[in-house]
């Protein structure tokens, strides 16, 4: 070993000084050129590289700062973030300029094709619909009126000021009109990165994070509009309705671009059945595709992306495998976080590198009116919007929904965009804008979280999915729309209703596959939840071993059934025999069922082959769900563990015959011991021998369980993939 | 009809105002609607409802119909089910999807919340016992999911019994293995629904009904 480990060092040693001289020789050749030329065993390029070596160096720099944020556990309770970063940025910048470098600015274009998309993207895939339908009004109002009112009142004021201020005698009202329509924007991603750490309750969150999303296509004709007239010089009245109309065309025309592309999205889903693995991909396309094409055209991009989101997710999501589902999942959430995290530190590294002017009265006159617009204009707007509410909105909901009006990034790239001959004021404006966003990040976001606590603002819930209340919300909706049919009276849930009526019938069957077009929610939802239970349940099995799981299994078995060992073992065989044949979905909590009493030989063949072919017809989305054994009869005997996760499943796998069709009465009795039976007209009661068919753990299945859960044997690879 | 109601029944309105809480010209719609349900009769009957035709396609119409004829939401403490039924009566139903007022108490809101939650329990509840068994609750999902065909049907099993055994695990807890769980009761369907914000959603928005667009 001794003599390896010298030859080793020895031929390293070697090698070393050999690569040494070659590159002695490599670089001396440049300067000599009378020397032989020798072969360069080493050489530096580094202009090859270097773009993308320093994007991925940003990059890593923006995931480390993440990272070691977390880790240190005091400070990412108290201070956001977003504020984190920017002093991060702040001290790159330093650096990067005390060793002399250029000190890197945010580049518009990088951000708003590259940073911005995954952000809103993210958000608008996985906006709940439900309450932002609800409160489709309110949040228009907000993301309209209000910043129009924003706009305009800030820039008269401002005017004004300016009128009366010398330094800035020079600023008109254009300018102040349009740099007051940049500001006045609340900013989706600051609005995102503050509220995800405070857990307000829905309605809140997505009132201003509604209103940071939509107020994109004000910002955007405002923006157009005001930098249009200054390089024009005149304002006619035709031009201000010419204004008008191009709001209406660019809103909804985003709106369109991006329905079609999601329409698009949805149908080419439809196909990939044998492709699964790019299936994420054609979702990000089209979605960029639609960010872009509404760009080309000066529309909202913001809101084609959202709309792109927003169609396209139900159809997507019902069309693709389980596995893409969580691909695109988690392809987002890393992007839109990544991108996030590299605005908050460009940010900061931008305001490093200047160049600023810095004004005192207008700095200050602009952040005490960005505040003071935004609370007036919330407090009328809520005056007039809780005419017309169910939900009034009360004062701490206006307070917050005032408060959390944080700016951001975009309206500082929108500055950034401003050409300097028309604005000669535009250092200014920058500095403004970045003191403005500052405060708002640093002293808004950090004491929001303090003063959500102290004025006791509902939280939201931790919604864990309850089957009791989908049944509900399902059972009420169509309640509400009976009501208003036999009041008379065309109501939200009538349009409602015949909305998801047109869809059911003509867009799913065009832009889903097979069978899944016809499946209610209820059931989706349904099998949704049973198959997290089922992966919740895998994953925290799959620490123990194979045997304990099957040892304690049989003891539970032991203490609730009493079953004989040798009914056990028969039992057993035959469940082996049959799960090896077919992919059994078997349902959970379908016990009910037993086998009518004195027959477990009823258990023929013939029955269980109809059985699997109803259930391979069905189609079920289940895998072989490890239901608990207390189970449906948990309705019966109820015997649970809590475990860590949930109160239902159980280790064991639940064999079950929905034996419903042959026992016609159906009638459940409660044994006192605890079994369920089905009790026959003429009262025979099943004795304890008879409970067979209802819980127990396959030892010996269990081995199966993981494999048809996560990597199905080599013949049913391809039957695994279509499941999903 | 109109604005000039005989003497009659704008004290017979009022007193039913201050027993729904219906405002005066709510009250007034709903009669008329009511008139026109029941063809210019006194009282309804099950057949009226039959000629809605809104509520041809929804897959709980027997049991919204049931509702009106049911006893137990008339607020006598009765119980059992009529034939027909006069304004007061339709009037007293359709209160329960009365939306709260702004400026209510913390009791009222959750008496509200309560009435609601009974008249959606006795939906349920068709033999009035109390509880709602496995098969109530059974017949619920299946209605629910009747528009599905056999699909539903097989589902509609499985569904149920996990709801079931949702509120067995929240309401109950850990159970020994020989007790059994017999139905929800009152108090549990009470908790169960706890999340959903019950005084707010269920209700309809009569004050935007124009008599001149009543549908069929």
């Amino acid at each position: 070993m001794k003599m390896k480990m010298k030859m080793m060092l020895r031929v390293s040693l070697l090698l070393l000084m050999g690569f040494c001289c070659g590159f002695v020789f490599g670089d001396q050749n440049h300067s000599d050129h009378q020397v032989q030329r020798v072969f360069p065993v080493i050489s530096i390029n580094y202009d090859y590289v270097q773009m993308p070596f320093e994007v991925s160096l940003w990059i890593l720099l923006a995931s480390l700062m993440k990272l070691g944020f977390h880790l240190i556990p005091h400070v990412s309770a108290v201070v956001p973030e977003s504020c984190l970063l920017i002093v991060v940025g702040l001290l790159v910048g330093g650096l990067i300029r005390v060793l002399g470098g250029k000190v890197p600015v945010l580049d518009s274009q990088l951000f708003f094709l590259c940073l911005l998309p995954p952000i809103i993207l993210d958000a608008g895939y996985f906006l709940p619909i439900r309450p932002f339908s609800e409160n489709a009004g309110t949040i228009l109002m907000f993301a309209v009126v209000g910043t129009l009112w924003n706009a305009f009142f800030m820039g008269a004021v401002l005017y004004g000021v300016c009128r009366l201020e010398e330094h800035l005698a020079s600023v008109d009202l254009l300018s102040c009109l349009l740099f007051s329509s940049i500001v006045s924007a609340v900013d989706p991603v600051a609005v995102l990165a503050v509220f995800q750490e405070i857990h307000i309750n829905e309605l809140l969150h997505i009132l201003v994070f509604g209103e940071s999303l939509l107020n994109d296509a004000v910002t955007v004709v405002l923006y157009h509009l005001f930098e249009e007239f200054a390089h024009v010089g005149e304002v006619t009245a035709l031009d201000v309705f010419l204004g008008v109309v191009c709001f209406f065309v660019v809103s909804l025309g985003g709106v369109m671009v991006g329905g079609v592309y999601g329409v698009l999205a949805a149908f080419t889903s439809r196909f990939t059945a044998h492709t699964r693995v790019i299936e994420p991909l054609f979702v990000f396309l089209y979605s960029y595709m639609a960010y872009l094409s509404a760009e080309v055209f000066h529309l909202s991009g913001i809101m084609a992306l959202i709309a792109c989101g927003v169609v396209m997710r139900p159809y997507v999501e019902a069309n693709i495998s389980h596995k893409s589902y969580t691909t695109i999942k988690y392809f987002l959430k890393m992007w839109s976080s990544v991108s996030e995290t590299l605005i908050f530190i460009f940010l900061g590294v931008s305001t490093v590198a200047g160049p600023h002017a810095w004004n005192w009265t207008f700095v200050t006159i602009t952040i005490v009116l960005c505040l003071l617009s935004r609370v007036l204009g919330v407090i009328g707007l809520t005056y007039i919007i809780n005419k017309y509410r169910m939900v009034k909105l009360s004062g701490k909901d206006q307070f917050i929904v005032a408060y959390g009006g944080l700016r951001g990034a975009i309206a500082f790239s929108l500055a950034f965009l401003l050409s300097s001959d028309d604005f000669p004021m535009k250092d200014m404006f920058l500095t403004a804008i970045i003191t403005v966003i500052f405060f708002t990040v640093f002293v808004q976001g950090m004491t929001i979280r303090p003063l959500v606590d102290l004025l006791a603002v509902k939280k939201g819930k931790q919604s864990k999915s309850s089957i009791n209340e989908e049944i509900h919300t399902q059972f009420l909706e169509l309640l509400l729309t009976g009501i208003d049919g036999v009041c008379g009276h065309y109501g939200h849930h009538h349009w409602r209703d015949k909305l998801n009526r047109f869809n059911k019938r003509y867009i799913k069957r065009c832009l889903i596959t097979g069978e899944r077009s016809q499946e209610p929610q209820l059931i989706s939802f349904y099998n949704k939840m049973e198959l997290k239970q089922a992966m919740m349940l895998l994953e925290s099995n799959s620490s123990a071993s194979l045997t304990t799981a099957s040892a304690i299994p049989q003891q539970r078995s032991r203490r609730t059934l009493n079953i004989s060992k040798e009914r056990e073992e028969e039992i057993r065989k035959i469940l082996r025999a049959n799960l090896q044949k077919t992919r059994q979905r078997l349902r959970s909590y379908s016990r009910h069922t037993l086998m009518p009493d004195a027959e477990e030989d009823d258990w023929s063949e013939t029955r269980i082959r109809k059985q699997r072919v109803e259930i391979e017809r069905r189609m079920s989305h289940f895998l072989m769900v490890p239901a608990n054994r207390s189970e449906s009869p948990a309705v019966r005997r109820g015997h649970f563990e809590s475990d860590s996760r949930g109160q239902t499943a159980r280790p064991s796998i639940l064999v079950l015959v929905p034996g419903d069709s042959e026992n016609p009465d159906g009638s459940r009795t409660q044994n006192p011991d605890g079994s369920a039976q089905t009790q026959n007209p003429d009262g025979v009661q099943g004795s304890r021998g008879h409970k067979l068919s209802v819980t127990f753990a396959l030892g010996g299945e269990e081995q199966n369980l993981p494999r048809c859960l996560s990597d199905p044997g080599p013949h049913n690879l391809l039957e695994e993939e279509e499941l999903f | 009809m109109g604005s000039f109601q005989s003497l009659p029944d704008n004290h017979q309105y009022r007193t039913l105002s201050q027993k729904t809480g219906f405002s005066l010209e709510q009250i007034g719609i709903l009669h008329n609607r009511f008139k026109q349900l029941s063809q210019n009769e006194e009282t309804l009957r099950r057949d009226d409802f039959k000629t809605i035709q809104d509520l041809e396609s929804n897959p709980i119409r027997s049991q919204i119909i049931e509702a009106f004829f049911d006893k137990r939401n008339f607020q006598k403490d009765d119980v059992g089910s009529v034939q027909e039924i006069g304004f007061e009566e339709f009037l007293t139903v359709m209160s329960y999807f009365r939306a709260p007022t702004h400026h209510i108490t913390d009791e009222q809101r959750e008496e509200m919340r309560r009435a609601k939650l009974r008249f959606l329990f006795n939906m349920h509840d068709t033999d009035n016992d109390g509880t709602i068994t496995l098969e109530e609750y059974r017949h619920v999902v299946e209605e629910l999911l009747s528009r599905s065909g056999a699909l539903g049907r097989e589902t509609a099993k499985g569904i149920a019994d996990a709801a079931m055994l949702e509120v067995a695990s929240i309401s109950v807890g850990p159970m020994a293995p020989d007790e059994f769980f017999e139905g929800i009761t009152f108090e549990q369907f009470l908790k169960i629904l706890k999340g959903v914000e019950i005084e707010t959603t269920m209700h309809i928005r009569f004050l935007n009904m124009d008599t001149t667009v009543l549908c069929k």
